[in-house]
């Protein structure tokens, strides 16, 4: 493969931050180039941000100039309640597209991935049960925001048609479950009892935020073009949902006047986003099968998903106080960077999504009870070896004091 | 403009044919190979990706089915040998009465009477997704709404049986004078559907649902109101009578598939006609 030069916008969404970290691990990523109009908010060893807007005439510059062949756009504001304050969501969502692509025409660029939203099909009573990536909508958008997603991926479409030489990939992801993600659904499902429709059982599928890291990753490294629908195998009942998340479902909404009821819920000042309203009714379910056909494999299924957002949940309140949350300033960054004195930067683990695949866990991911079990069935060279990774890893003191019994034991036995 | 006169009007037909020939092209580059990419089964989970509940099925198959299929009315099933043991079929059948006592009966007796109880996926009338609580517990039991990809998926990617009334909604509109003469199957595309999907058809007959649920009265306004059509809450104990009908086999797709359509419709009817002949009594059998 050759080497990449890679742009990825919205480089200080979550997205987007974690994207650079796995790509600028990838030895043949050549360069990593992040834009947005935030500072980052994680930490990088090579990637360069720049702070731009969306501005066609800049980002053209630093196309040119970085001699970028990938772009990857991650700013697409998929869900209103992700939306940042004040943010004006169409602006963001149809006139920065449209920036972006210009400045890619006539660019060095060759390759664009850019990241859309199952939303982009909205949510019909008569949709089919699995839309698959030739279906459009059966209805014209109904919300301002789906009208932004599906004009954004019509410029992405007369931009692919006009520029044959540039592959151009979309991927439509599901509802992201992720630790730091904000989204509808997640507030809803964050919620201690989980309202519903009455009547209704709504089909809901996810993707786990990894799984669209990953994806868009694969789809960069392996010249996917084309429309690509990144969601998680399996459609779960939103009945199913609760069950694993073990809250108990609340059918609160009444079944007519929905719309009302939830123009009233906002007066009070509970957001709730008129997409959600409608997905509680019908949901969604996507064919995903084009993307796994392509190579990629998804880590996780929506059940799996679900049930890491159950960890994530009951952990939280343990998890919110002594953050060490990373701040970037441009001078510490200059410095690590270019500076003589600067010896070498520590080498970071790579993030577990750039297996993008089921690669084996490693033993920090095993729980106590987990490895105690599997401590009696290793070899006492492993068990050695076992001793003084955990030792200088996690440290866990049921851990290392099962292991010391064991060995113990192994060394009496070999004795006697 | 349409003509009430004509039965054979084929201006709404035409358009769904068409539509569904779009989506077939479309997705005739999404060759055999996907199947192998379909999700995998995860054996903690109780529902299907449809919605399939397995519980809800089984508490409904004991109790209500059990009790129509036997004691209510009294099914007898003939040609179950037809159904193939595996691979796809898209099963059709003469529709009637306002509750589907027809697909229950017959999918209860492809479970029942065939070595293999295969399940059979109803396929219904797509606005009963929007009625509140009775979408719910058809999507549970299994029925899944009249998309065109729905039905494709089921008979092409799954190899699945999939029941259908080609009659469709006007099936269920006709009242007790009109019982056993079949309208027009031309406005589901049906055959088409199997052609695409390399599934045979295997037409059925069935005898009592049109006596078990009559339709009493046509109340529009309000139909329309609570969305159903009016009937007898408690079906009729009328004697059923099954018979599935030899596959009739579409490989071929050059063929005329309306034409193909046209001699499924006679054939149900003639054993349908053969059906009543035979038979002394409503309720007996």
């Amino acid at each position: 493969m050759s080497s990449r030069r890679i742009l990825i916008t919205g480089i200080s969404s979550d997205t987007g931050g974690l994207l650079a970290q796995v790509l600028e691990g990838a030895r043949d990523v050549d360069v990593v180039v992040g834009v947005d109009t935030k500072d980052p908010r994680h930490e990088f060893q090579r990637t360069e941000f720049v702070r731009v807007d969306t501005e066609e005439a800049l980002l053209r510059r630093i196309v040119t100039a970085a001699a970028i062949d990938t772009v990857i756009d991650t700013r697409l504001i998929a869900d209103p309640l992700a939306a940042p304050r004040g943010d004006r969501v169409q602006e963001v969502n149809v006139v920065e597209t449209r920036n972006l692509l210009a400045a890619c025409e006539g660019s060095p660029v060759r390759r664009i991935v850019f990241k859309s939203a199952a939303r982009y099909y909205g949510c019909d009573q008569d949709d089919p049960a699995f839309f698959t990536e030739d279906m459009g909508r059966a209805h014209p958008p109904r919300t301002p925001l789906e009208r932004d997603i599906v004009e954004a991926e019509e410029a992405l479409r007369e931009f692919a048609s006009a520029n044959p030489n540039i592959a151009v990939a979309s991927l439509r992801c599901a509802d992201v479950i992720g630790a730091e993600l904000r989204g509808s659904h997640l507030t809803l499902l964050g919620l201690p009892v989980i309202p519903a429709i009455l009547g209704f059982d709504p089909r809901w599928q996810f993707v786990h935020h990894d799984d669209v890291i990953g994806a868009l990753a694969y789809a960069a490294r392996h010249e996917l073009q084309g429309v690509y629908n990144v969601a998680a195998d399996g459609v779960l009942a939103l009945s199913e949902v609760a069950s694993l998340l073990g809250k108990p479902l609340l059918p609160v909404l009444p079944p007519w006047g929905t719309v009302f009821a939830g123009a009233q819920l906002r007066r009070i000042g509970l957001p709730v986003p008129v997409e959600l309203l409608r997905e509680l009714r019908f949901g969604r379910g996507l064919d995903n099968r084009r993307l796994k056909s392509s190579g990629y494999e998804f880590r996780y299924t929506t059940r799996e998903a679900v049930l890491k957002l159950r960890a994530q949940q009951r952990l939280r309140p343990l998890l919110r106080s002594g953050s060490d949350s990373y701040r970037y300033e441009r001078e510490v960054e200059a410095f690590l960077r270019w500076s003589p004195s600067v010896r070498s930067a520590a080498p970071r683990e790579p993030p577990a999504a750039s297996a993008a695949g089921n690669g084996p866990r490693s033993f920090d991911e095993l729980s106590e009870g987990e490895l105690i079990e599997l401590i009696s069935s290793l070899e006492p060279d492993a068990l050695r070896r076992l001793r003084t990774y955990e030792s200088s890893h996690a440290r866990r003191e049921r851990v290392l004091d099962a292991l010391d019994q064991h060995l113990a034991r192994l060394g009496s036995t070999e004795r006697g | 403009m349409r003509d009430p006169e004509n039965p054979h009007d084929e201006a709404p037909g035409a358009t769904v044919e068409l539509a569904v020939a779009d989506m077939q092209s479309a997705l005739s580059d999404r060759g055999a190979g996907l199947r192998d990419h379909l999700p995998g089964i995860e054996p903690e989970r109780q529902l299907t990706d449809w919605g399939r509940s397995e519980r809800v099925e089984a508490v409904v198959d004991r109790t209500l089915y059990e009790f129509l299929y036997r004691y209510w009315f009294r099914v007898e099933a003939e040609g179950i040998d037809n159904i193939p043991a595996d691979g796809p079929a898209l099963l059709v059948a003469n529709h009637s009465g306002t509750l589907p006592s027809d697909a229950l009966m017959i999918a209860k007796a492809v479970k029942v009477e065939h070595p293999r109880r295969r399940p059979v996926h109803l396929v219904t009338e797509q606005r009963l997704g929007g009625v509140p609580g009775v979408g719910m517990l058809c999507t549970k039991l299994g029925a899944v709404p009249a998309h065109p990809a729905n039905v494709r998926r089921l008979l092409f990617d799954e190899e699945q049986l999939v029941l259908l009334f080609p009659e469709g909604p006007d099936g269920a509109r006709k009242s007790l004078k009109e019982r056993y003469r079949l309208r027009t199957f031309e406005r589901s595309p049906f055959v088409s559907y199997a052609a695409r999907a390399g599934a045979q058809i295997v037409p059925i007959a069935v005898l009592g649902a049109e006596e078990a649920l009559p339709r009493l009265a046509r109340l529009n306004m309000l139909g329309r109101v609570i969305r159903l059509p009016l009937a007898p809450t408690v079906p009729l104990p009328a004697k059923f009578k099954i018979r599935f009908l030899e596959p009739v086999d579409t490989v071929d797709p050059r063929q005329d598939e309306d034409g193909l359509a046209e001699d499924i419709r006679a054939l149900i009817q003639e054993n349908l006609l053969e059906m009543v002949a035979e038979r002394r009594s409503v309720w007996l059998g």
